[in-house]
């Protein structure tokens, strides 16, 4: 059975890292796996998505609505547009961070009030946490990506021990105690 | 070895492993990581090339002398190269040469999304398309043999979502052929019309060959499944046609799109009871099936426009959509937006507040047209600005001279904004260029070009003098200026748009996000001086927003670039 991860952003946030460390994970578990990024215009300060899918054979490259196991959500706004792509008891794990785009930050619209409220009151699974304090915490704010990848790994059936190793192999050395710091804060263990 | 790797990533590693020896490309996106990681195999040399043209016809040089080479581009960008395409599809190839092009389904960065399979049928070159990563890298390597085969060279046809998703790939080593030594041809590499006349009936015979070939290859195979449906695919569409349907249709999968197998089409054709063509954007091999006298359902369910996905797939042919419960209110969208400390907001802000009329071009700098900045009246293609400016004065004289600019970035005026330029130098219209000089290629994700003093591999290179080009070019007026300064932008452009003569303006500062540009501290809003006006807010800038009817700055986004500073009458920003 396939499992769809999605992975969504503000451009710049390090969501790549994100999905580099998931690739990893899962090829060392056996598993076959697609992950489908976006680059180029988008990516300066835009909304910024990542399909993750493994399984014993994965054929298409996307996420489609209804389809994802699990949201990631690095900005609380992010998190409630990708909501139609999650399944109806799919869970999502997000950062209470808010980042307002140029429609609210022009005045032109406010920022939605409550979304994490609004999200559960559809009959959804929400996991929110505040992953900026907690990369704070770890040494820097760069870090909310691996604070969440933490969060997401306590959903998953797959030991702490192959996730740490998993980030030993996609982030440089001088940088790995912050990134586990960053893991085990967001696991919340 | 097994790797998740990208499919332009594996494309590269394909080059690798077939033994290619020279690749020249220009960036775009979805093709320019292919270029990069090719660049990481110290056996290839790899150049960025000044546009497309050029990258082919160095390409094609490589091959005439010997050697495997290689030359990639986004589906725009082989517009360009169209020239020497049409005809090294005549002259043929020495040693193998193969050409990328990456189309944009969707226009995920892209300022239109043609489909690049009519090239292929229009030059008469054989076309292979991968639908993932282990494909993109086996298919490059075999590319190489069938062009030599053949001699002809080869396109291979890449699309968003095949050059930017990850797959496994089982890597292998590196195999190079047998050099061929280069021999004096003229009757076929000099393309007059006494010898092209004679080439010709060898490329229309190449393609009937090439056409039998594609009936029994290893690029085109049928998976049998249930016969109540049969689904003709390729690329990406494949693995949605798998994803919905898995073994309950049968699918013939095409890995060469040009020539298509006319008789494996009537074969498979005649197992299933429906026939359905999954293609994105046109309907090329809808349109060939019909020539075979099939009937078939395509276009006239499927869009022409956008990306496929499974789901659409899914809802056009009655399978069952998953269910979803989506929030009901109107969230804000999240546009692309020009970066914190981005060198071209000065400059544009300057131009919105002189009301001028911009013509633009491509590169990050048309997000000037989105607002608050909205300073941006056209975009349409590489290097159009000067062109289009230098037609714009003619037609609308002093009228538009005064108040009219052309802005191109630097790569961009290396690209194919200079030929525009010699046409104004030429023809004297007394038009304003402003090339924003943000030493490197931005957008596409920070290449070197030929004005940065770099090459691919960040070593030290050639570097062309942007003002003394222009000098050069008969252009006497060419002032630089630093876009964070607004008031000597403002005196400048006035100048150079009053002034009866062409001119040139050099917006030079590197950008932010290059790393050796140091950034300043954040600024911070004072909450007491601020009255709340809100001009800052018409520079667009992302890090700054209105909290309770007062300016707040984003300190993680903020690098203290200090243009902001420029436009606040109460000294709040600081």
């Amino acid at each position: 059975m396939t499992k769809n991860v999605m992975i969504v952003g503000v451009g710049g946030q390090g969501s790549l890292l994100a999905s580099k460390l998931l690739g990893k994970l899962l090829l060392n578990e056996g598993y076959d796996v697609k992950v489908s990024e976006v680059h180029g215009m988008s990516q300066r300060g835009g909304s910024v998505v990542t399909y993750v899918r493994f399984g014993e054979k994965v054929y298409s490259p996307i996420i489609d609505k209804g389809e994802a196991d699990y949201i990631v959500a690095f900005e609380q706004l992010e998190a409630a547009r990708y909501l139609g792509y999650l399944k109806m008891d799919g869970r999502m794990v997000t950062n209470t961070q808010k980042i307002d785009p140029m429609p609210v930050i022009t005045g032109a619209m406010p920022y939605p009030e409550d979304l994490i409220g609004k999200m559960e009151a559809n009959g959804f699974a929400v996991d929110a946490l505040d992953c900026l304090s907690l990369a704070e915490q770890a040494g820097s704010v760069k870090a909310v990506n691996i604070v969440l990848m933490g969060r997401l790994s306590k959903y998953f059936d797959i030991p702490q021990e192959k996730w740490i190793k998993a980030l030993e192999e996609s982030v440089p050395e001088k940088f790995l105690d912050l990134n586990k710091k960053a893991f085990i804060l967001g696991r919340g263990e | 070895m097994a790797e998740l790797m990208l499919g332009n990533k594996a494309l590269a590693r394909g080059l690798y492993e077939g033994g290619c020896s020279v690749v020249s490309s220009y960036p775009g996106t979805p093709s320019t990581e292919v270029t990069e990681e090719a660049a990481k195999y110290d056996e290839i040399y790899c150049e960025w090339a000044p546009n497309e043209k050029v990258a082919l016809e160095v390409a094609f040089g490589a091959s005439l002398a010997g050697k495997r080479s290689f030359c990639g581009m986004k589906h725009v960008g082989l517009n360009v190269a169209a020239d020497p395409l049409f005809t090294c599809s005549y002259t043929g190839v020495n040693a193998g040469l193969v050409i990328c092009v990456a189309d944009d389904a969707g226009m995920h960065s892209s300022q239109n999304e043609q489909d690049s399979r009519h090239y292929a049928i229009a030059s008469k070159i054989p076309m292979l398309e991968p639908s993932d990563s282990a494909e993109a890298c086996a298919f490059t390597k075999k590319a190489f043999e069938l062009s030599e085969e053949f001699d002809t060279p080869v396109i291979i046809k890449m699309c968003t979502r095949v050059a930017h998703s990850q797959s496994i790939v089982e890597k292998s080593g590196r195999v190079v052929p047998l050099e061929k030594i280069y021999q004096k041809n003229i009757a076929k590499y000099v393309m007059m019309p006494g010898n092209a006349i004679r080439r010709h009936p060898v490329v229309e015979d190449r393609m009937k060959k090439l056409a039998a070939y594609a009936e029994d290859c290893e690029f085109n195979r049928v998976e049998m499944g249930d016969t109540a449906l049969g689904i003709i695919t390729s690329s990406t569409s494949y693995q949605y046609a798998k994803e919905v349907f898995g073994e309950k249709a049968c699918i013939l999968k095409l890995g060469m799109v040009n020539p298509l197998p006319e008789k494996m089409i009537l074969d498979f054709a005649a197992k299933v009871e429906k026939l359905v063509i999954l293609e994105e954007l046109d309907p090329i091999i809808e349109n060939h099936c019909k020539a075979l006298g099939l009937k078939v359902t395509g276009k006239d369910v499927f869009p022409v426009t956008g990306e496929f996905t499974q789901s659409l797939i899914a809802h056009k042919l009655g399978v069952a959509l998953a269910q979803t419960k989506p929030l009901s209110e109107e969230l804000p969208n999240r546009p692309p937006v020009m970066c914190a400390g981005c060198p071209h907001r000065g400059l544009f802000y300057t131009l919105a507040k002189l009301k001028c009329t911009v013509l633009g071009d491509i590169g990050c700098y048309t997000l000037g047209a989105v607002a608050p900045l909205s300073a941006m009246d056209m975009t349409l293609c590489m290097g159009a600005s000067v062109s289009a400016i230098h037609g714009f004065n003619k037609a609308l004289g002093k009228e538009g001279e005064g108040s009219t600019v052309a802005v191109i970035g630097d790569s961009t005026f290396m690209h194919s904004g200079m030929t525009g330029l010699a046409n104004i130098a030429y023809n004297q219209s007394n038009s304003t260029v402003i090339i924003l000089d943000n030493s490197i290629t931005g957008m596409t994700g920070h290449q070197q070009n030929p004005t940065t003093g770099y090459n691919i591999k960040g070593d030290p290179a050639g570097k062309i003098d942007l003002k003394a080009l222009c000098l050069a070019m008969g252009i006497a007026r060419v002032t630089v200026v630093d876009p964070y300064d607004l008031t000597e932008c403002e005196r400048v452009i006035r100048k150079e748009l009053a002034a009866e003569e062409p001119s040139v303006i050099i917006s030079r500062r590197p950008c932010v996000l290059l790393k050796y540009v140091k950034n300043q501290k954040p600024l911070v809003a004072s909450q007491e001086k601020c009255v709340g006006c809100k001009a800052c807010m018409r520079l667009g800038c992302p890090a700054i927003s209105i909290r309770e009817g007062k300016a707040v700055i984003d300190s993680t986004l903020c690098v203290g670039c200090g243009v902001c500073t420029q436009l606040c009458k109460f000294g709040a920003l600081s």
